[in-house]
């Protein structure tokens, strides 16, 4: 049993100088068999493991993860989260996991630090308006907060925004979706795992998938770095690996991985209050709990696994962001990084069975993921212990590049991928 | 990899160029015959390799040409440039 996170678990641990609290999670050798296995320990394939346990009353689970937790795109993404998606079954998919995200700390006992800031996405051309209008109209239609803002408004909203109408790309309008917000990202996978553990599932790091074991078309067990397991379901979430893991076991997905960036400036006082996102200009940017600004950058157009990016699309953000924010101009940059991200032709993730029976993929979530964290692993979870997908991840299925029923967010999800 | 290696204009900065994806998928030659799994794998079906691909690249801000490359991709290191028609090398 987990001790419970509270102010006085607080104080009373600063009796002993904070060296006697539990252990999060265990760090346990893999078991001969389970009844299902991860491939993944990112935030989804945590949160799969953990909605598993809770609410599909698996117990023998494994996450398997060749790094450390939470060490790829989890802890390297913007925090972003939202769900002013465009289209229905997107619409579906990411308030979905939104609503989870405003409970998400309470269910964990755990601060994933949910700030509901509001996301404000900014219009620099007419179509941008009238894309973003009709979006505003969707949302809203699907029960979505969303408002149209004019200039003077989106300058109220966010004072340090250039709205001058001399700049290269004027702003002409904005949406904002107040719901949305960032949470903190590392906690998502700490809190996620933390939970898991103590529903007994394993949560085994370093452990890399080598080889899919399969009898025909049905999967029997995986070959890792540390020795044979046995399953008759695998659930992979392995972002921007998902290709090198669906070839392991002779099946082609339509994902191109590709290199996205982000940097963090110095620390600063508290400066901008929300997250503004620019999709003509693909510039984005937020300032996390520490004061430093978060600031997202494009992916590459070659594909990559190095997690490094070109120079070329930093520097193209950074203009974008010193035009729309000259009060940025003298601030110097700490880090810059990389991940690979797996991006589907539409843009749209894919949770769904193969043609492999017991093998499932959660992968192609591009550019966005982190926002879907909790309901992704919500509804992978159903989609393994039932074989079949839930209501609202049913869209999302493998076979739609088949019968070419795509759910075309490329453009229409608020933000260039 | 910063410089690229243009097999019409030589070695240039790589933001000249633009990448055109895997190469070497040929376009069906009965596209009326084709099934719909048959169209899945020629328009959305990608080898996505970690490791050495064959990819096609565009000097896009330089000849405009079209070329060939096979790159590393798990450390985007270059391994040779050939010419568009140009069959790939074996190994």
């Amino acid at each position: 049993m987990k001790n419970k996170y509270s102010i006085f678990s607080l104080i009373k641990n600063a009796f002993s100088h904070h060296e006697n609290w539990q252990k999060a999670w265990k760090d346990p050798q893999p078991k001969k068999e389970y009844d299902a296995v991860i491939v993944g320990g990112g935030g989804h394939g945590l949160a799969t493991a953990y909605y598993l346990a809770k609410k599909h009353n698996l117990k023998n689970i494994a996450v398997v993860e060749k790094g450390w937790i939470g060490g790829g795109n989890t802890g390297r993404n913007t925090t972003i989260i939202r769900s002013n998606y465009l289209w229905d079954a997107s619409a579906g998919l990411y308030d979905h996991a939104l609503k989870i995200w405003e409970g998400l700390s309470q269910e964990l006992n755990y601060n994933v630090m949910f700030s509901q800031r509001g996301v404000m996405n900014l219009a620099h051309n007419l179509q941008d308006v009238r894309d973003l209008k009709r979006r505003t109209h969707a949302n809203r239609l699907n029960g979505i907060d969303a408002v149209y803002l004019s200039t003077e408004e989106v300058k109220k909203f966010c004072p340090i925004i250039n709205t001058s109408p001399d700049i290269r790309y004027p702003v002409l309008g904005g949406t904002l979706q107040r719901r949305a917000g960032t949470a903190r990202h590392d906690a998502v996978a700490w809190g996620y795992a933390r939970g898991a553990d103590e529903m007994g599932v394993d949560i085994i790091q370093n452990c890399e998938v080598k080889a899919i074991k399969r009898n025909g078309d049905t999967v029997e067990g995986l070959e890792t770095t540390k020795g044979f397991i046995k399953t008759k379901k695998i659930g992979v979430v392995a972002a921007g690996h998902s290709s090198v893991i669906a070839n392991m076991a002779g099946l082609r997905l339509p994902l191109e991985s590709k290199p996205l960036q982000a940097l963090v400036s110095e620390p600063v006082k508290p400066i901008i209050d929300t997250v503004v996102m620019s999709n003509a200009v693909h510039a984005y940017v937020s300032q996390s709990d520490k004061g430093e600004l978060v600031i997202g950058a494009g992916t590459d157009d070659y594909v990559s696994y190095s997690q490094k990016g070109s120079h070329q699309i930093v520097e193209g953000t950074l203009n974008a962001i010193l035009e729309l924010y000259p009060i940025f101009s003298r601030m110097r940059m700490l880090r810059q990084w990389g991940g690979i991200v797996d991006i589907c032709p539409d843009a749209s993730p894919i949770l769904s069975k193969t043609t492999i029976k017991g093998l499932y993929f959660n992968c192609g979530w591009g550019t966005g993921g982190f926002k879907a964290t909790p309901g992704s692993g919500d509804l992978f979870a159903h989609t393994i212990a039932n074989d079949e997908p839930h209501r609202l991840n049913a869209a999302f299925n493998l076979n739609r590049f088949v019968s070419g029923d795509l759910v075309d967010e490329h453009g229409a999800a608020a933000v260039a991928h | 990899m910063f410089l690229i290696n243009c097999p019409y204009c030589g070695e240039r900065d790589q933001q000249e160029f633009k990448a055109g994806g895997e190469a070497h998928i040929e376009r069906p030659k009965q596209p009326t015959e084709l099934s719909d799994d048959e169209w899945a794998e020629y328009l959305f079906m990608r080898k996505n390799i970690k490791g050495v691909q064959f990819e096609r690249w565009n000097h896009a801000h330089g000849c405009r040409k079209w070329f060939n490359m096979i790159r590393d991709t798990s450390n985007d290191e270059i391994k040779l440039v050939y010419k568009m028609g140009e069959k790939p090398p074996s190994e």
